[in-house]
């Protein structure tokens, strides 16, 4: 382990020491021609790749486009959430705590977007879902990449929030084994797509994976056993995950691969139909079922346990059927960009 | 709406309820799971504690570079259960008379909300910016080597809007949610 923290150490000093020398103060709004020396050097020897190499570009608009990316994920809410979350206010009964908990829900978002400050300060693991053309250098891209994750961090967009699990240090840089995390998928596109989610460790926290069949729960391997699952890990959630969240369920895969599915199902807009029949249908009996729990936002009881649920399914071992939940609070940072060949935005996703 | 003034007494937190909807305003301080690790290993807080208010709170904390004052640009609540353990010998070896957090907490800080005279108060989870609105300054910072999110940051709120949610009485409305909940889930499976 020592071994491989140092060379991540000296990487990040140096990361730290470029960038605030260099990009940060003017990366959120001026373009290249101001970047330093150095950087516009390189980005000159660079440009002449970029068509030969559509997945790499322009390193310093892609420095911005990420920092831009953080900067709105953490501060705005998507309209698709925000839709259901005022729906999820006119719902709750006049003069209970759950009504005042979502009119402080909604004043939160309308004040981060406005002053550009994070919507909640636990920033989250940051998860970044990257579809890239076939030529892009991946090590390159992250390199990048973390230097964003860093100015951020400067910035106050995302807090320090990733702490070594041995020592209990905290380097303050978001930057560290496992921490980005950055998930590559290869598309036949010429362009760059990235998605980022923050997902805050009280929700992460209840999230739950089961293996069926469930005796206790009576839940065999079958939709009726993995509704089950998903209504008890709805039960056993109560108000912790910072309620009304939303739901990502990943039927199957091995338990590595049904979490990761699970969030990457997070990426869907809440108003979209599962293709799926069966599952559509699960989905919406999920979240009327939870809504009759009466939780209630932040458990103090109410109308609105869940705002949504989205099921998908991975191949399985005929030996496993694990269900996979992970939960999404209120707060549901979600965004992404497409990018274009000089990558600076294009148009954002959601 | 009731309201909630520095310096905090242990007859006013006894009249609390839960369901209570409070603003508070005063001096307050954070602490979260490394300043309740160490204080269970016997290290002696940094303030006094007694009658204070402590805040579950993991706060995204700027300094100016010129003038080095702090300000808290986002501080919502962290989720309070991981404290179950300790916060009950909080209140016992320190005296404090009032927790503020999110999800709520277990029989032990119940029962120690009981003994003690200590109320919970749950703010909403998430809503950092309403949250760091209502706090004014930065006084203090204490135990900073546990990292900015966990150290004891001494704040000082005005209004600060939460929901008592664990009285000084064996009241949890946690408990109450949960066990309904539980009920009517048999029903639906």
């Amino acid at each position: 382990m020592g071994l491989r923290k140092r060379p991540t150490k000296k990487v990040n000093k140096k990361v730290a020491k470029k960038v605030t020398k260099k990009a940060t103060k003017k990366a959120a709004k001026k373009a290249p021609k101001k970047a330093p020396k150095k950087t516009a050097k390189t980005t000159k020897k660079k440009a002449k790749k970029v068509v030969a190499l559509p997945g790499l570009g322009n390193e310093v608009h892609l420095f911005n486009s990420l920092l831009e990316l953080i900067r709105v994920t953490s501060a705005e809410m998507p309209d698709d959430i925000q839709k259901v979350i005022l729906e999820a206010l006119a719902r709750e009964e006049k003069n209970t705590t759950a009504e005042y908990a979502m009119n402080i829900i909604k004043a939160n978002i309308e004040l981060a977007k406005k002053k550009s400050q994070p919507i909640c300060q636990d920033t989250g693991t940051v998860l970044f879902y990257v579809n890239h053309p076939k030529e892009l250098d991946q090590i390159k891209f992250t390199k990048t990449l973390h230097k964003a994750v860093l100015a951020a961090t400067k910035k106050g967009y995302l807090r320090q929030n990733s702490v070594d699990s041995l020592t209990g240090e905290n380097p303050g840089t978001n930057i560290g084994p496992g921490h980005p995390a950055i998930h590559f998928h290869q598309h036949n596109k010429s362009h760059l797509e990235v998605s980022l989610m923050l997902k805050g460790g009280g929700c992460e926290n209840v999230g739950a994976q089961y293996s069926l069949p469930h005796n206790e729960l009576g839940a065999g391997r079958d939709l009726a056993g993995v509704r089950k699952v998903i209504l008890d890990a709805i039960q056993k959630a109560q108000g912790k995950g910072c309620g009304p969240g939303v739901l990502g369920v990943t039927i199957g895969g091995d338990r590595g691969a049904g979490y990761i599915h699970s969030k990457e199902l997070l990426l869907r807009r809440l108003d979209d139909t599962n293709e799926n029949k069966e599952l559509a249908v699960l989905e919406k009996d999920i979240v009327e079922t939870a809504n009759k729990l009466g939780i209630g936002p932040m458990g103090f009881g109410g109308k609105t346990t869940l705002l949504g649920c989205k099921i998908g399914a991975l191949n399985r071992l005929p030996a496993s059927f694990f269900v996979s939940i992970s939960y999404m609070c209120w707060a549901y940072r979600r965004q992404g960009v497409k990018l274009k060949n000089d990558q600076s935005i294009q148009k954002w996703l959601y | 709406m009731k309201r909630l003034q520095y310096p905090f007494s242990q007859e006013e937190i006894r009249k609390l309820k839960v369901g209570d909807m409070v603003l508070i305003s005063g001096k307050i301080y954070t602490g979260r799971d490394a300043v309740h690790k160490r204080l269970h290993e016997g290290v002696k807080p940094p303030v006094d504690l007694k009658n204070q208010i402590i805040y579950h709170c993991g706060p995204v904390v700027l300094q100016d570079k010129k003038t080095k004052k702090y300000e808290v640009t986002a501080a919502g609540p962290t989720t309070s259960i991981r404290e179950e353990p300790y916060q009950w010998e909080v209140m016992r070896d320190y005296g404090i008379v009032g927790v503020i957090g999110k999800g709520g907490m277990g029989p032990k800080t119940l029962d120690g909300c009981k003994q003690y005279g200590c109320v919970y108060f749950h703010a909403i989870g998430g809503a950092a910016q309403v949250l760091a609105e209502k706090i004014k300054s930065v006084e203090s910072v204490n135990w900073l080597d546990l990292g900015s999110p966990e150290a004891i940051w001494e704040l000082m709120v005005e209004d600060f809007p939460v929901v008592v949610t664990m009285d000084s009485h064996g009241g949890s409305l946690h408990a109450d949610v949960d066990s309904s909940s539980k009920t009517l889930l048999k029903d639906f499976m």
